[in-house]
C-alpha cells in the first residue's frame, strides 16, 4: 500500500466507528432477510419434494444451477431489471441458500428411522401430525446444519453486493481496494469473518436450545 | 425485454469477438487464471491431504478447514491477495487474483481428498499390506484409484468456486470475463454487463458439468456394480 502508511490506522477506525456500526447493521440485515426468505422458499419446496418424490430431481437441478452461477454474474444479470437495489442483492443471496437448505431439509426428514414413523402411525398420528411432531423435530439437527452453512455462505456473499451499492462490510473492502487503503480492507475483511463466526456460534446455541433431547443421556 | 435484445446484439456483434479485448481472449484469460490457481492449490493441498488421509492423522483439521474456508469472503481474499502481491512487487491484475483464488480452492480439495482416502475399505488396504505393498505403493495403487471420484468431486467444487470468483479479478485491474461485468457496471453499459455475466455463468456451468462427467468416468470398473 502507500509507503510510510501503517497497516492499520486506528484513528481512522475510531473516527469511523459510527459508519462501521451502520455497515455491520446493514450486513446483518441483508443476511437475515436472505436466510429467512431462503428458508421459507426452501421449506415449501422441500415439503413438495417429500410429498412428490419425482420433483426432488428437478428442484435440486434448478437450484443447483442457481448455485453454480457466479454471484457477481447473477447480480449483473438482475441489474437491468431490478437496478442497483436491495431487491437485486436479495434475489441473488436468497437463490444461493436454496440448494443447501433443500438438501438438508429433505435429507433430515428422510433420515428419520422407519420404526419411529411406524410407531407414530401406530399411535394414531395422521400424516400431517407425523410430519410436524415427529419428522421435522427429529430432522432439526440436519436442518440446522444446513442453516449454518447457508448463513456463513451468505455473510461472505453479502460483501460482493458492495459492487451493486449494498454490501455491509464489503463496502469497506471495496473502498480499500479502490483507495489502496489497508485499514479499510482489514476492517471489511475481518469484520465479515467475525460476523460469520459470531452468527455460527449463535446458531449453535439456538440449536441446543431447540433440541434439548439431543443432550439427554 | 429490451435488455435481452441488447444482450443478443452485443453477443452477435463481430467487433466484440476480435482483438485483445475480445470475447475469445477474455474467455482464454479466464480459463488460464482459473487453471493456474487450481493447479497451484492442487500442488499445495494434495500431498497434505494424502498424507493425513493415509496415516489417519489430523482428521479434525482436514474436515474443518472446509468450514473455515467457507467463512472467508471472496472479496476479502481478493483484498489480501492485493496486499500480498503489492508487497512482493508483482503488480496488479493477474497475481493478486491468483493469491485470492488459491486459498479459496485449497479447503474443498483437502477435505474431499482426506475423506476419499479414509473411506477406502480398510480390509482392502490391509490385504495390500499383507501382499507386501509399500506404504507409497498402497497410496498409489489402492487408495488414490479407489478414492479418485471423491477426490475429483473436491476438485470440482474448488474449480467451480475459482471460475466464479476469478470474475472479481477485474476489480484489481485483471482481465478475464469479469472485465465485461466491472466495465459494464462502471460505464452503465448493460449489454456488456449482461454479456459478461452470461459468459461467466456458462463457463461455471460447463466446468461443473465436465468435472461431473470426469468423476463418473473415473469410478473404477470393479466399483460400478457396488455403487
Amino acid at each position: 500500500m502507500t509507503p510510510g502508511e501503517p497497516l492499520v490506522r486506528w484513528d481512522w477506525i475510531a473516527s469511523h466507528a459510527e459508519d462501521i456500526g451502520q455497515r455491520v447493521g446493514e450486513h446483518l440485515e441483508l443476511t437475515v432477510i436472505a436466510v429467512a426468505m431462503g428458508f421459507l422458499i426452501a421449506f415449501v419446496l422441500s415439503l413438495l419434494a417429500l410429498r412428490v418424490p419425482r420433483l426432488y430431481g428437478p428442484i435440486t437441478w434448478t437450484t443447483g444451477i442457481l448455485y453454480t452461477i457466479p454471484s457477481l454474474a447473477l447480480f449483473a444479470l438482475l441489474i437491468p431489471y431490478t437496478g442497483l437495489s436491495l431487491l437485486s442483492a436479495e434475489i441473488g443471496l436468497v437463490s444461493y441458500t436454496l440448494l443447501i437448505l433443500i438438501r438438508n431439509i429433505v435429507a433430515g426428514v428422510r433420515g428419520v428411522p422407519v420404526e419411529v414413523r411406524d410407531a407414530a402411525r401406530g399411535m394414531g398420528y395422521t400424516d400431517r401430525q407425523i410430519l410436524w411432531r415427529v419428522e421435522l423435530p427429529l430432522a432439526l439437527a440436519v436442518i440446522f446444519a444446513g442453516i449454518r452453512v447457508a448463513t456463513i455462505t451468505t455473510i461472505g456473499l453479502v460483501t460482493v453486493t458492495a459492487l451493486i451499492g449494498q454490501g455491509g462490510m464489503g463496502y469497506f473492502i471495496l473502498l480499500g481496494i479502490q483507495l489502496f487503503f489497508s485499514t479499510a480492507l482489514i476492517v471489511g475483511a475481518l469484520g465479515s469473518v467475525v460476523l460469520a463466526v459470531l452468527a455460527d456460534g449463535t446458531l449453535v446455541l439456538a440449536q441446543r436450545a431447540l433440541t434439548p433431547w439431543t443432550r439427554a443421556g | 425485454m429490451t435488455a435481452l435484445g441488447d444482450l443478443f446484439r452485443w453477443l452477435t456483434d463481430p467487433t466484440n469477438w476480435q482483438g485483445s479485448h475480445g470475447i475469445p481472449v477474455r474467455v482464454f484469460e479466464h480459463i488460464e487464471l482459473s487453471g493456474i490457481s487450481v493447479l497451484i492449490a492442487l500442488v499445495i493441498a494434495m500431498p497434505i491431504a494424502l498424507y493425513l488421509g493415509h496415516t489417519g492423522r489430523g482428521g479434525f483439521i482436514a474436515i474443518n478447514v472446509a468450514n473455515v474456508g467457507r467463512a472467508l469472503p471472496s472479496l476479502a481474499l481478493l483484498a489480501f491477495g492485493l496486499v500480498i502481491a503489492i508487497a512482493l512487487g508483482l503488480g496488479l491484475g493477474f497475481w493478486p487474483t491468483v493469491f485470492a483464488l488459491v486459498p479459496l480452492a485449497i479447503p474443498p480439495i483437502v477435505t474431499n481428498a482426506y475423506v476419499a482416502i479414509r473411506e477406502v475399505d480398510r480390509d482392502v488396504v490391509e490385504a495390500a499390506r499383507g501382499m507386501g505393498l509399500s506404504e507409497t505403493g498402497i497410496l498409489r495403487s489402492i487408495e488414490v484409484p479407489l478414492g479418485l471420484p471423491v477426490i475429483l468431486s473436491g476438485v470440482r467444487t474448488a474449480a467451480v468456486n475459482v471460475v466464479a470468483t476469478a470474475t472479481l479479478g477485474a476489480l484489481v485491474a485483471g482481465g478475464a470475463l469479469g472485465r465485461f461485468i466491472v466495465d459494464g457496471l462502471a460505464l452503465q453499459e448493460y449489454d456488456q454487463l449482461m454479456g459478461g455475466a452470461l459468459l461467466v455463468a456458462l463457463l461455471a456451468i460447463a466446468t461443473e458439468v465436465s468435472f461431473a462427467a470426469l468423476e463418473r468416468a473415473t469410478v473404477p470398473p470393479g466399483m460400478v456394480a457396488i455403487r
